[in-house]
């Protein structure tokens, strides 16, 4: 159904079995795929390789960093209480926020409320030799503060979780296209051995507020073949989906068993020569590969007290601060994208209350995570993003208990660090009650085509062609933000 | 997309290869539709082409008169047999950067290739056509067939083709290859070995055709096809945002199941699904038919907004319906006119309108569907009417009661409060579906740059695509002056002259039962997809299915009753090297079968399948916390027990954030859009599914006990016996000596611990029989384990 002007997963097992591993531009690669009869959807061929990029020519040019962590704080924490000061907002607390401010805006759960200012409710201060000003609620993150680059001036077009987080992953609320995950996954493939080339977990606080649902769309590889799909690591059971074999069934009898059903499909394939099961082969051995280095990767026996510490991890709790830490480990094993969902951020109702306990679980694992990799001179090429998937309202709520804040689409604050990015700044900045972003203004598209940049990669030329267009990652707009740029 | 996918044209040409399709680097005439509009598509219609805000230069290049008409130079864009006087030619091999077409800031270049393809159609008469699939397709008579060879229409298309291009068809497949495929393609299931042996015994051209009618006639018809129907109207059990809770609409599932297995003509099941609820007296079946209009997402979130959500379920249905049976790419009108087909965005809107009167609501509340049709088995509803008579009752003696007795007041009072609450609680619990009803419509505007809060666009009524023949005759509106209705739109789609209709769905059988479309692309019938490969063959088979009254089982049978369907898949290095996509049918296809059909396999083979047609959804073995990250409310998946354990893929409940797992691992869709074509992959997640999950694991331990018990002679004969269960054909010497060594092994490791046999036996929620010992059964379930991961036990060949 879709046709395809450059050559796609189709071609990596045989690009790489016909032309060895140089990278070699469109044509080459087309020519395989004919040649090879074009209908393997190939994972890594040769088995040393976790992911073989699917389209030649990348990254475009010399990328500033090899990984990104994405650090999604999801329900949307608030920027007035995080990393955007709005003396201003304090100014106006108690009134009625100016008609300007609200004509013709869209209003989530305050919709049919009196719309009343309220003043942010914890102290900033400067950190950091930088002097950046960062809420007193993240100390940590305060502390790591010459790291950071601050944005200031986010902005996106979905006001509801699930779309809002749909935008995002894959840069519109159309359900269907890929996650930036699987973008980066199929221009720059994985250098992870044994490892998935995308990897997602999730944790949740033990006392938050509605803790989000994080739906499997969120690291989906939409049309991209499936191949490119972000894989969840559970924090029960195995952590892997069927990762574990079955009851009464030994590594050693698995192994021959897998042994078995790769002689068998090689026997029948002698005749056949397809490459679809020559691949396959290829995904037992890896399948059975990933049985063992999975499990190694998240036991954390060997890691001293002072990392442990470093993170405030208490051991394998599928806590964010465990996750932090295996985040570390899969930087370490050649994972390209991992991301950490933080499920407690939706804080319509006592916000103090609720962020502090966020801000409990978060704020030193996030800078744990940012030390650890800078001490093991990593944190160059390892970009790190932290932020929800939309701001929070200047208005108070008070229709659900304490005081809160609503859903927010018109800006909010994120941080980069790492992999390139300018530390001990901020860029951008909202009106002064921190409801528009007027200056500077980042719009989600914008970070994805910088997100892409650091990795080499010109958003405009990373395309896929589905239902007659050529798709990207930004849609048909993104700037890459220059002056945050190291 | 088919990973046997074909570059485009333009990568072929910008390879230094060139397809089998197009026109020759030599001086073979160059045909417009099949050469040239994808090129000019492709690479020009972005800013000259249908879209009218982003138009360059006042000049289109996808109509007639845009490219045979004057530019702004003076000359024409286009001059037939003048290349120099030619505008376009001039602007495309302009050497100053300023003047070049296409602008480097397109990305879109062409190469010389394509230039020199332009060139020498402008040299030839630059031959014009209006798009294929937009006018009614005509049949034209099949090429003759030669003497002794098939008579068959398909194959007389498909065979003269061959023999232009200088290709020989492939032999016949085998009868074990060819009995098993049809089994599979026209059921999902693999054939019962006794049928497989009775048809290899005499596979005579009658005992085929008996065989097609017998899998034809078959219930698991229906199943088959609705596999891919459900991914087409995105058929989900769950509502698909935020909190994604469970919605009734399984009956609906059924619905297409009986309809394909009972060959419901596919105009009526067109009318059905989109306007069931408006047909005349309405059946039930078809107005759970009409639950197609309430398969779109839909939230429950806090704080979401009516009129933005009713506005994403309109587009939803815009983009689906037109997916469905236009192959058209509609939903990028949404915004902006089409880039690429002439569709504008007041025809999205105009489209979106017919669905107006669907009831709705932007924000759904607490599990509250409606509207819904109650399914009562026959014992709900007599204690539906006990409950009702009781009432009426005691509602005639309260109204007859003497004033002065409150004693008997009070107490009938109490039981009718007391019998109302019990009818609501029961009522709660009968099987329902979400259906179409019909209320006057909402208002529909043209969104600009698909806001929803911009108000400030036109009002629009429902109206058909202007570019595409209007409906005449029977299908007709009733009144002109009527607001068109859902059963306009319906009419419409199945009218005569209809273009698209008959060609999108025939060409999806096509696809179904040779793996590639004629046109490939099989959700884009418009100038970006590429040109069929054989034209008037869809044409013929389009006519055909019309005027066969729509008769999808008649296609169905006459497209495997071909000689090409039943060639041997296995390909020749000729053919790889001429034609490694197979776009000429000199052989038939291999693939992995769909992800329910997977697991199909595995049951079928097992004898634990369960063959239920239709019923609520179910629930197999999923990974425990697999839902932990769903909430609003939180949910644990609960296994089912008995029958429901062990039923076909297609019933698997389908969450669309949280598809099961093993079904995401053969690249089953979420089903939050259309989709046309599954992408498939092959992953080590497949792998691990196959080999651990415990579904395939308990099979596994069944098989080996249906052998202990069933399959008689030794070590060597059993282990043929399953091989036969699973591949349908008879093993080779070297597979039993893989098998045997394996069965040995494993033998002597459960002897030394029986624990570990016995845990192994236990997996699943079946009982191993007694009778059979522990090792033996965990020895041959490591040998069925190993026969069901083998690639043939989950291919069609």
């Amino acid at each position: 159904m879709r046709a395809q002007p450059q050559p796609t997963a189709t071609d990596c097992l045989s690009r790489r079995a016909f032309l060895g591993r140089t990278s070699l531009g469109l044509g080459a690669a087309s020519l395989a795929s004919l040649l090879s009869g074009g209908s393997s959807p190939a994972l890594a061929g040769n088995s040393s390789v976790g992911i073989a990029p699917a389209i030649g020519g990348l990254p475009h040019f010399a990328p500033r960093a090899k990984r990104v962590i994405f650090l999604c704080m999801a329900g949307g924490p608030s920027h007035f209480e995080t990393f955007d000061p709005k003396p201003g907002l304090a100014a106006m607390h108690g009134r009625p926020i100016p008609e300007s401010f609200t004509a013709g805006q869209p209003i989530a759960q305050l919709q049919g409320q009196k719309l009343v200012c309220q003043a942010p409710l914890f102290n900033f201060r400067k950190w950091g030799e930088s002097g950046l000003e960062i809420t007193e609620e993240l100390p940590e993150i305060g502390g790591v503060a010459d790291h950071l680059c601050i944005v200031r001036s986010l902005h996106t077009d979905q006001i509801n979780h699930d779309p809002a987080h749909t935008v995002m992953n894959t840069g519109t609320s159309i359900s269907g296209r890929p996650s930036m995950g699987s973008w980066i996954l199929y221009g720059l493939g994985s250098e992870a051995d044994n490892y998935p080339g995308f990897v997602v977990s999730t944790s949740t606080s033990k006392d938050g507020r509605n803790p989000q649902p994080i739906a499997t769309r969120q690291w989906h590889s939409g049309f991209l073949p499936s191949r490119y799909q972000g894989v969840a690591f559970s924090s029960h059971g195995d952590p892997v989906h069927y990762l574990s074999s079955p009851a009464g069934v030994t590594r050693q009898q698995q192994q021959e068993l897998i042994g078995a059903v790769q002689k068998l499909d090689g026997l029948r394939n002698q005749a056949l020569a397809n490459p679809e099961v020559d691949t396959r082969i290829a995904q037992y051995e890896m399948a059975f590969r990933m049985q063992t280095s999975v499990p190694e990767l998240m036991d954390i026996a060997d890691e001293p007290q002072h990392v442990l510490d470093l993170y405030g991890a208490k051991g394998a709790d599928g806590s964010f601060a465990y996750n932090c830490l295996l985040a570390r480990r899969m930087a370490e094993r050649g994972v390209r994208f991992i991301q950490l969902y933080h499920r407690d951020w939706d804080h319509h109702n006592d916000l103090a209350k609720f962020f502090r306990i966020c801000a409990r679980d978060c704020d030193r694992p996030t800078a744990g995570l940012i030390r650890d990799l800078n001490q093991r001179g990593m944190l160059d090429d390892t970009l790190i993003v932290w932020g929800g998937e939309f701001g929070r309202t200047p208005m108070a709520q008070t229709n659900k208990g304490g005081v809160g804040r609503d859903h927010h689409m018109r800006a909010f604050s994120m941080f980069l660090a790492g992999g390139g990015i300018r530390g001990g700044m901020t860029y951008g900045a909202t009106d002064e009650i921190g409801y528009h972003a007027v200056e500077n203004r980042v719009h989600v598209n914008d970070l994805h085509a910088t997100l892409l940049h650091q990795l080499g990669i010109d958003h405009k030329r990373l395309v896929y062609r589905y239902q007659g267009r050529d798709f990207r990652l930004t849609d048909v707009t993104g700037e890459v933000v220059r002056p945050i740029l190291a | 997309m088919t990973l046997r996918g074909l570059a485009t044209l333009g990568a072929l040409l910008a390879c230094g290869t060139h397809s089998v399709l197009a026109a020759d680097a030599g001086g073979a005439p160059i045909q417009f539709q099949r050469d040239i509009r994808p090129l000019l598509s492709n690479h020009c219609y972005q800013c000259h082409g249908p879209d009218q805000e982003t138009r360059e230069a006042d000049l289109r290049l996808d109509t007639r008169e845009g490219l045979f008409g004057e530019t702004a130079s003076g000359s024409p864009a286009i001059a037939p047999g003048k290349p120099a006087d030619s505008e376009v030619l001039r602007r495309i091999t302009a050497e100053h950067a300023d003047e070049r077409m296409p602008p480097a800031a397109a990305n879109k270049p062409l190469s010389d290739g394509q230039i020199d393809l332009l060139r020498r159609w402008v040299e030839q008469g630059a031959d014009y056509h209006e798009h294929w699939s937009y006018a009614a397709p005509v049949r034209a008579e099949p090429p003759a067939a030669g003497t002794g060879e098939s008579p068959h229409p398909v194959d007389r298309f498909i065979r003269a083709r061959l023999a232009s291009e200088g290709l020989e068809p492939a032999p016949p497949a085998d009868p074990v290859t060819l009995a098993r495929r049809l089994a599979l393609d026209l059921t999902g299931l693999p054939p019962p070995p006794a049928t497989v042996a009775r048809y290899a015994a005499d596979p005579s051209a009658a005992n085929y055709a008996a065989l097609v009618d017998e899998l034809l006639a078959s219930p698991h018809f229906g199943e088959r096809l609705a596999i891919y129907w459900l991914d087409l109207v995105r058929y989900a059990d769950s509502c698909g945002y935020h909190s994604d809770v469970e919605r009734p609409i399984w009956p609906y599932r059924d619905y297409v199941i009986n309809a394909f297995s009972s060959n419901l003509p596919f105009d009526q099941f067109t009318r059905e699904q989109l306007a069931g609820d408006l047909l005349p007296d309405p059946t039930l079946a078809q107005r759970i038919a009409s639950g197609y209009n309430r398969l779109n997402k839909t939230t429950e979130e806090g704080g979401a907004q009516e009129g933005e959500y009713l506005a994403k379920s309109a587009a939803d249905r815009v983009r689906t319906t037109a997916g469905v049976w236009l192959a058209a790419t509609l939903g990028c009108a949404e915004c902006h006119d089409h880039k690429f087909d002439p569709y504008t965005t007041r025809d999205f809107y105009s489209f979106a309108a017919f669905f107006a009167d669907v009831q709705d609501q932007g924000v759904y509340k607490a599990a509250n569907h409606d509207p819904v049709v109650l399914l009562p088995s026959a014992e709900q509803s007599a204690r539906l009417a006990e409950l009702t008579a009781r009432r009426q009752e005691l509602d005639s003696q309260l109204a007859t009661l003497d004033a002065a007795d409150a004693e008997t007041r009070k107490s009938l009072e109490s039981e009718l409060k007391d019998l109302k609450k019990e009818q609501t609680q029961f009522e709660a619990s009968i099987p329902r579906s979400m259906v179409s009803v019909s209320v006057p419509p909402r208002e529909t505007r043209i969104l600009p740059r698909g806001n929803w809060l911009d108000a400030s666009g036109e009002l629009v009524e429902p109206r058909l695509p202007g570019f595409l023949p209007a409906a005449a005759g029977d299908s007709a509106p009733a009144a002109e002056t009527a607001r068109l209705t859902r059963l306009d739109l319906a009419n419409w789609l199945t009218a005569p002259e209809h273009p698209l209709t008959a060609r999108v769905f025939v060409n999806r059988l096509w696809k179904l039962y040779f793996g590639a479309g004629l046109a490939k692309n099989l959700d884009d019938f418009g100038a970006q997809g590429e040109l069929p490969s054989h034209p008037e063959l869809l044409d013929w088979l389009a006519v055909e299915f019309r005027e066969s009254g729509w008769n999808v089982k008649q296609i169905v049978r006459l497209l495997v009753t071909s000689a090409t369907y039943q060639q041997a898949s296995v390909p020749t290095p000729e053919q790889l090297r001429r034609d490694p996509q197979n776009r000429l049918l000199a052989r038939q296809a291999r693939w992995r079968l769909d992800a329910e059909m997977v697991r199909d396999q595995a049951l079928a083979a097992s004898g634990l399948l369960v063959r239920t047609i239709g019923g609520p959804s179910v629930k197999p073995y999923q990974p425990e916390g697999y839902w932990e990250f769903l909430n609003f409310p939180k949910r644990t998946w609960k296994p089912d027990s008995g029958d429901a354990q062990h039923r076909r893929g297609l019933y698997t409940h389908w969450q669309r954030t949280f598809l099961h797992p093993s079904l995401l691992a053969f690249d089953a869709p979420s089903r939050e859009e259309c989709t046309a074509e599954r992408a498939p992959s092959n992953t080590p997640k497949s792998a691990l599914a196959l080999l651990n999950d415990p579904s395939f694991v308990e099979c596994a331990r069944a098989l080996a006990a249906r052998l202990l018990r069933e399959a008689p002679g030794d070590d060597r004969s059993r282990i043929a016996w399953a091989w036969r269960e699973c591949t349908s054909r008879d093993p080779h010497d070297d597979e039993l000596g893989v098998l045997g060594e394996l069965l040995a092994h494993n033998r002597e490791r459960y002897a030394a611990d029986a624990d570990a046999a016995t845990s192994l036996a236990q997996v699943g929620e079946t009982r191993w029989p007694d009778d059979l010992p522990a090792p033996e059964l965990a020895a041959w379930t490591a040998v069925a384990r190993a026969i069901l991961n083998v690639h043939e036990c989950v291919a069609r060949n």
